[in-house]
């Protein structure tokens, strides 16, 4: 393997942790609220659908971008009714959403384009363009640190950028600001964060708006950054490998851009070899592929440190009368 | 009493005859879609033209999920529908359980196989199409490197990967053939997502010709190949259309026809087998002016010469499901 090939497989793991990366995120900032989202992967879906509509109907890809995110908040917000405010199973709801989002993409898809829930393809200003980054071409033939600059880092979509650079935002907020230790502390212990004179419904509604423009985005980014156009069930599981990937991080950001990227870097080897020879044996594709749920299953059964939800997750605030 | 007698008998002579007109052919597209540019699609297009020369009705569903297979093939079996088709090759099962229900009603599949004796099985010679396609995308590289994106990994899908491949090396020796499966699941037909990231890969690895057998995946196989300047060939349905100029051909595969013919027949279809091969036209490849250009005079010849070949018997191309092996490539 020589070291374009590495290039071109971090290039590509970097491209397929990022959906991966702002869903993760989402996830985090809702569960360290103490709000279980299952519901990842139909924000994604419904975000992924209303921006390619809306960019292949308007030939805008900003409009879709707020369209997708506007849509991944509405979600987030029934969400948030049913979980917080009425004080429903979050599991149940997440669920639901999933399905809702399942089902609707294709309905009003079949219905605005008469494709059959697909979007037409999307071309030129529908899309998101490729961003170069300054002097990428300058310093091209540098050895080894030109190709990491030009080729692995450069020349992706603005919106890989924006969840690179959510990470550290993530972890300011959440551990440098008030709100992010009110935040980690309603998912700890609402009852104190109430007592302490803080709306505990308030902070668990800013998560998941929160949530819903991470994973907004990360849709808007599935169907018109790295895919043109929607396809029906096009989210294929990502939700659910965000939530595999913020398990695997213990629900801290940098450690949900490592897991991410691992994954990522784990499809992106298996996209790139079907099997792979280590010499004694031969490693097939599909362990590959299942690959990042095994090291969740080996987190989550304690070997390597212990993950530690955050206490208060899944259950719903009531106040003492 | 006469009054409701003749009421009565009215109400028995409609739905006798409603019952009669109910006698609609049906159509059951596959989780793909009606409008996948894909497969399904082109059964669609057969049904359609059906219906306009015709002037005739039929019945159609879509399904959602693996669970409505049975409930709508019994559903337009119960309801008169004669005959029912199917599509896809997962229909295969459903098809053995409720099939010999419903005697009277002649099933059709495609890419399917059921031994009930009252199914017609349309079986798709893909491989010699698929061979066909693999010579055009040789004698088009300039790389001497072909990739192959199927979708789910099934022996149906293999079956084409080994035709082109066998086309390929038929007309290039020295050629090589890289070949990815998008998955293992049936969400491997519609992850274009992942469609782009494996022609990505197989562009780095030096392909300059991919050909994609992926259903919805196979669009953003198209759409990457479109992007970065390189052929495709497309699949099923002509998808010359979707990037005109890019996409060198496409393999199709004339459900259409199969379910225009069967409509067409009506109630008197006969079960058995039909084969839809070369020397049927059952699999071709597309050419129109989307890629007109693209096509030399000499792949003609080549297409030419190869087709009258394997009608005729002097050019075998191995089939993948005929033993479950491929001789030229390993998946």
């Amino acid at each position: 393997m020589d070291f374009a090939t590495i290039i071109q497989i971090a290039d590509s793991a970097l491209r397929l942790a990022t959906p991966l990366l702002l869903a993760c995120l989402a996830g985090l900032f809702s569960e360290r609220a103490g709000i279980f989202d299952i519901g990842l992967e139909g924000k994604i879906l419904a975000s992924a659908f209303f921006s390619a509509a809306v960019a292949a109907s308007t030939g805008s890809v900003w409009l879709g971008l707020i369209a997708g995110v506007a849509s991944s908040l509405a979600f987030s917000g029934v969400h948030g009714v049913a979980s917080i405010t009425f004080q429903g199973n979050q599991l149940i709801s997440g669920v639901a959403l999933n399905f809702l989002a399942s089902g609707i993409t294709i309905l009003i898809g079949t219905a605005w384009f008469s494709l059959g829930g697909r979007t037409p393809s999307l071309s030129g200003g529908q899309r998101f363009s490729p961003v170069d980054l300054p002097f990428a071409d300058a310093v091209a033939n540098v050895p080894v640190l030109g190709p990491i600059y030009s080729d692995l880092l450069s020349g992706h979509t603005i919106l890989v950028y924006v969840a690179l650079l959510m990470v550290p935002l993530s972890w300011f907020v959440l551990y440098r600001t008030r709100f992010g230790l009110r935040l980690r502390a309603v998912g700890e212990n609402p009852a104190a964060v109430d007592t302490a004179g803080v709306s505990v419904i308030r902070l668990r509604y800013a998560s998941m708006a929160i949530a819903g423009v991470l994973c907004g985005l990360a849709g808007v980014y599935l169907a018109t950054g790295l895919a043109a156009g929607f396809v029906k069930e096009m989210s294929a599981g990502r939700g659910f490998i965000a939530l595999a990937a913020l398990i695997f991080a213990r629900w801290r950001p940098w450690n949900a851009l490592y897991a991410t990227l691992l994954f990522g870097l784990l499809e992106a080897i298996a996209n790139r070899y079907q099997n792979i020879d280590l010499g004694a044996f031969v490693l097939p594709v599909q362990f590959m592929q299942a690959l990042p749920y095994i090291l969740t299953v080996i987190i989550l059964a304690g070997f390597g440190g212990t993950a530690v939800a955050p206490k208060a997750g899944g259950q719903p605030y009531v106040k003492e009368r | 009493m006469t009054l409701m007698k003749s009421c009565l008998g009215a109400a028995a002579t409609m739905a006798l005859s409603a019952g009669a007109a109910l006698a609609d052919p049906a159509i059951i597209f596959d989780l793909g879609g009606k409008f996948d540019k894909s497969f399904n699609e082109a059964g669609h297009n057969g049904a359609q033209k059906w219906a306009e020369e015709t002037g005739k009705d039929y019945l159609e569903i879509e399904i959602q999920s693996e669970a409505q297979r049975e409930q709508a093939l019994r559903r337009f079996a119960e309801t008169g529908a004669n005959p029912v088709i199917t599509l896809g090759f997962a229909m295969s099962a459903p098809l053995d359980e409720i099939a010999p229900d419903y005697p009277d009603t002649t099933f059709v599949t495609n890419d399917g196989w059921s031994d009930a004796p009252n199914v017609l099985n349309t079986v798709f010679s893909e491989h010699e199409g698929s061979y066909l396609a693999g010579i055009v995308a040789a004698m088009a590289s300039e790389s001497d490197v072909l990739g192959f994106i199927g979708g789910m990994d099934i022996p149906l899908i293999r079956k084409f990967g080994c035709g082109y491949a066998q086309g390929v090396l038929a007309t290039k020796p020295e050629a090589k053939v890289i070949s990815n499966m998008t998955g293992t699941t049936p969400t491997a037909w519609n992850d274009p997502v992942k469609g782009g990231e494996l022609t990505k890969a197989q562009i780095s690895q030096g392909a300059d010709v991919i050909y994609a057998a992926a259903g919805g995946t196979g669009l953003g196989v198209l759409q990457t190949a479109a992007d970065e300047g390189i052929l495709s060939v497309g699949v099923d349905s002509n998808q010359n259309h979707l990037h005109p100029g890019k996409v060198l051909t496409s393999m199709v595969k004339r459900v259409d026809v199969s379910v225009y013919d069967a409509m067409m027949k009506g109630e008197d279809l006969e079960p058995g087998v039909r084969v839809m091969d070369l020397a049927h036209d059952g699999v071709a490849l597309a050419m129109d002016e989307h890629n007109a250009d693209l096509i030399t005079d000499e792949m003609k010849a080549a297409v030419e010469e190869a087709t009258a070949k394997i009608i005729a018997g002097e050019i075998t191309v191995h089939d993948y499901t005929s033993d479950d092996s491929c001789p030229v490539i390993d998946f």
